[in-house]
């Protein structure tokens, strides 16, 4: 799961840095992830998982590093699941 | 319960009162010299109406962000350039309060501002940025001891010159990224503002807001710890759009106001005539509805979602969506309110020095689409809108 995370980075995120030098927990925002890519990897996440995010996780602190995406889509998938 | 209701309608009747009695008076002159509406300030300060906002255990009057709203409102009725500099202060405030969590040295601040009436100003846009609030190129660099130090180029700050301290977004760090921003606070007396233009403007004149660089030395304390990104989701850039937009409303209601009386003082002067400028009043009437259906649902939803400690709604794209629409709206309904009002009144509306003047409403509405370009926020929203879900 995280691997197809870091691709969505990779190819979305218009990151300043080479998105594998970051760890799972580093701050993506911090390393210069702008709020206006930061749509376009949620969009291409959507597309990958085969999910959509409701609301309540579009936002800020959900998307700011490849472990909290990977709880998001875990608890996602689960909700499915049951 | 009472003690508390008391307070909030008692500020609001002083702010009423100020605005009839001190702001109406000097509204022209503060428009025509594009001088500052000291008088007003004055009288705001004396009432201790700047530290309103402010917890009463530090000195404030702990009042709800319902009344600050509707005194923006009251203000922005008989002046603007009164009630946009009220307001500023006002998000400078809330912005503070509501992020006061581990900093102990902005709590005694708070006090301080209760204590003397500090009004604050923002310096948040920056020369470069392309009018992103959200990226910045000054940062917060070093200095002597545990202080540190910045320099800021700034292409307006709202009446910088008779602010009494700053509220400034910066990069974290010499090496931060654009995104990855704080909220300084500076004292005048750690700041140096040198001037870099004029303010010789079409409407909003006593705001005094001309461009600046910014230079300051402040020890650490004195930089929010709360991310600038959080701060400005959940306090600052909903607060701002909220409050602007009662000043707005308030112009626009005085606007519509006199387009009013000018119509039954020609209805008195022709009993029984039709009376076009009547049909259009009531166009006038249907924007200036709409206008405040916007800005009173915003702000219920604002003070809803800031009841959750979270405030989950807020940080949401949904959230962002929500409070960027209402400044786009707002700011478009109010220029059309007082185009309509000028349209209502004819000449004598056109005219600065009748009782139907509306050139000053119109000019001081003007302001509201460009402050934070609607073009930019519009191109925010469109990003927006591609993931939110409920919009």
């Amino acid at each position: 799961m995280n691997e197809k995370i870091r691709q969505a980075i990779r190819d979305h995120g218009r990151m300043p840095v080479d998105i594998d030098t970051l760890s799972d927990d580093a701050d993506l925002y911090q390393a210069g992830m702008t709020s206006h890519a930061s749509v376009n990897v949620m969009l291409a996440l959507e597309d990958a998982f085969d999910i959509e995010f409701p609301d309540r996780m579009l936002q800020r602190s959900v998307f700011e590093s490849v472990s909290s995406i990977a709880a998001a889509l875990t608890e996602l998938e689960a909700g499915v699941a049951g | 319960m009472t003690a508390i209701a008391d307070r909030e309608a008692l500020l609001l009747q002083a702010v009423r009162e100020i605005a009839r009695d001190v702001a109406s008076p000097t509204a022209d002159e503060v428009d025509r010299q594009a001088r500052f509406p000291s008088e007003a300030i004055a009288a705001l300060r004396e009432c201790s109406a700047l530290s309103a906002l402010v917890p009463p255990e530090l000195g404030g009057g702990g009042v709800s962000f319902q009344t600050i709203a509707a005194c923006c409102l009251e203000l922005g009725r008989c002046c603007g350039a009164t009630g946009m500099v009220f307001a500023m202060h006002q998000i400078q405030v809330a912005t503070i309060v509501r992020h006061l969590g581990p900093d102990p040295w902005f709590e005694s601040y708070l006090a301080e501002l209760s204590e003397q009436q500090r009004l604050i100003a923002s310096v948040t846009s920056e020369i470069g940025t392309g009018g992103d609030m959200g990226r910045s190129i000054a940062a917060l660099g070093p200095a002597d001891g545990d202080n540190l130090t910045f320099e800021k180029q700034a292409p307006t700050v709202s009446y910088g010159e008779h602010a009494d301290d700053l509220l400034t977004t910066l990069r974290r760090t010499p090496e931060s990224e654009p995104g990855d921003q704080v909220v300084a606070l500076s004292r005048r007396e750690q700041t140096t503002l040198e001037p870099t233009g004029t303010w010789d403007v079409l409407g909003m004149r006593g705001t005094c807001s001309p461009g600046f660089v910014v230079r300051a030395t402040i020890p650490s304390e004195q930089v929010l710890t709360t991310p600038f990104a959080r701060v400005a989701a959940e306090s600052m850039v909903p607060a701002s759009h909220i409050l602007w937009s009662h000043v707005w409303l308030g112009i626009s209601e005085d606007a519509f106001d006199r387009a009013r009386s000018f119509v039954r003082a020609s209805s008195k002067r022709a009993p029984g005539q039709p009376l076009p400028a009547a049909n259009r009043l009531s166009q006038v009437l249907g924007r200036l509805g709409l206008l405040r259906a916007e800005v009173s649902s915003a702000l219920a939803e604002f003070c809803a979602a800031s009841e959750d400690p979270a405030r989950e709604r807020l940080s949401t794209l949904a959230g962002a969506l929500r409070f960027n629409n209402l400044k786009i709206a707002a700011s478009e309904q109010a220029v059309e309110v007082c185009r309509g009002a000028l349209d209502v009144c004819g000449i004598v509306g056109f005219k600065n020095d009748t009782p139907f003047s509306v050139g000053r409403h119109l000019r001081d509405a003007m302001s509201g689409p460009l402050m934070i370009a609607n073009e930019r926020i519009r191109e925010t929203n469109a990003g927006l809108m591609l993931i939110a879900k409920e919009v």
